[in-house]
């Protein structure tokens, strides 16, 4: 029930926006978010945007990962 | 980039194992996952089989459905009962065993029940049925509490007059503070909630670490998020340090999200509540506020049966990490996903679920 996943912003109607995951869409209401814009991932929860995905910082812990494993390239 | 698929990889999840048995040089620490969200990716992933040498994993109190008292559900079968009512809920209530019925089982028999995704969705059932009352079965922590507080402001603002809503809205602080007080489980550290966190931020959470010495990792969902917020949590048990520090930083931010909380504070206070296994809580459940008492689906009136436990089920020690799911004499006898006995077989995210889908895994 807590589950909640990214999913990118298309398009915005007032309120209400579309989102997307791997070629799914859905409605999201954005009441609970003070600046979004097309293009943003959310983190969608019971059909509203709790979130904005912060992008750099999900990179940063992916880099962190990989130095890790000890691999240059990003995984496909 | 999806931001999930990449959180997977099995060669950097192999590295973090490394670094996590590396910080604790062979000591082996009990660690309470709170989330039922984090319970379900734990499992699902095998992770405590791979780490059962250097970490315990306990599940805490953070499946909604698994804390809802049996008398709440009471009161949404009576609900359903109720001529001109139509009980709309998230679908993971409907199969939960109240004291004697289920909403599938009232379903079965009639009532007008439907399982929505949204609360946004309560709000058009209610607008295709004036001539009835749509009641909205309002369960969830901080994550989702700023959601029906949303949907209540729109059915405000578009005047829905049959739109009602039942509260067992609940705050985790609370509910971690009373677990901590009661030290009947030691803990060496907490994974907590990555969504609530998101719209709390982390400053409700500090106590933990201050008064109770506990160390706390605020974490993401995906293995690779949970591995590195066991390995921040290794470290602080061995440099002897107790702080709240946040892994899942893409999603919680130290401040949370203000304006769900706003949206939150306009329709909610906050009042004592029935946990399942914990007992009233003060300060940790979500009450409409004096002006929007007029939502409040408590005023419809309905006869509702005295609560009565399911003997046998252990659910509320299970909630409170004194005892695992293997623990209680039904786990996978009569009680299974298919014929749940209590809630925290039934819930998706309910440690009896997960310890009973995922057991071959590890
Ligand atoms: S296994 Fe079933 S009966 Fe036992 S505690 Fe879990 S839900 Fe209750």
């Amino acid at each position: 029930m807590c589950l909640a996943v990214p999913m990118k912003l298309v398009e915005m109607n007032g309120p209400l926006g579309v989102v997307e995951l791997g070629g799914l869409r859905r409605e999201v209401g954005l009441d609970l978010l003070a600046d979004v814009r097309v293009g943003d991932y959310l983190i969608v929860h019971a059909g509203y945007a709790i979130e904005k995905l912060d992008e750099a910082e999900a990179l940063k812990t992916l880099q962190l990962f990989r130095d890790l494993a000890g691999e240059d390239e990003p995984q496909p | 980039m999806r931001y999930l698929e990449e959180f997977r990889g099995a060669g950097e999840a192999q590295a973090v194992l490394g670094q996590i048995r590396g910080a604790l040089r062979g000591r082996r620490v009990r660690i309470m996952e709170v989330c039922g969200g984090h319970t379900m990716a734990l499992w699902r992933y095998g992770l405590p089989g791979l780490l059962q040498e250097s970490v315990d994993l306990l599940s805490g109190p953070g499946c909604p459905v698994c804390v809802t008292p049996n008398a709440y559900l009471d009161r949404a079968v009576a609900l359903a009962r109720h001529p001109g009512t139509i009980v709309v809920t998230f679908g993971d209530l409907m199969r939960v065993p109240g004291s004697s019925s289920t909403l599938l089982a009232e379903r079965a028999r009639g009532g007008d029940i439907r399982p929505v995704y949204s609360p946004r969705d309560a709000l058009d059932v209610a607008r295709a049925h004036p001539e009835r009352t749509a009641v909205f079965l309002g369960i969830g922590f901080e994550t989702t509490a700023p959601t029906v507080a949303a949907a209540l402001i729109s059915a405000r603002e578009a005047g829905l007059a049959n739109f009602r809503m039942l509260s067992a809205l609940k705050t985790m602080p609370q509910a971690l503070r009373a677990l901590a007080g009661a030290g009947e489980v030691r803990l060496d550290g907490l994974i907590l909630p990555g969504h609530v966190t998101a719209v709390t931020g982390a400053a409700p959470f500090h106590f933990l670490a201050e008064e109770f010495r506990i160390p706390c990792v605020v974490s993401g969902f995906e293995p690779l998020d949970l591995l590195q917020s066991l390995w921040m949590l290794a470290r602080q048990v061995s440099e002897g340090r107790a702080e709240v520090e946040i892994q899942y930083l893409r999603a919680a931010r130290p401040q949370g999200n203000p304006r769900a909380r706003e949206v939150l504070d306009r329709v909610f206070c906050s009042t004592a509540a029935q946990w399942r296994g914990m007992g009233a809580i003060p300060g940790s459940g979500l009450a409409l506020r004096e002006e929007w008492s007029g939502f409040a689906a408590e005023a419809i009136p309905v006869e509702v049966e005295a609560e009565r436990e399911h003997p046998g089920c252990r659910c509320g020690d299970v909630i409170r990490g004194a005892v695992r799911p293997e623990e209680c004499s039904l786990f996978a006898g009569p009680c299974r996903p298919e014929s749940p006995a209590g809630a925290c077989m039934v819930s998706e995210e309910g440690a009896c679920a997960a310890h009973y889908r995922y057991r071959h895994h590890s």
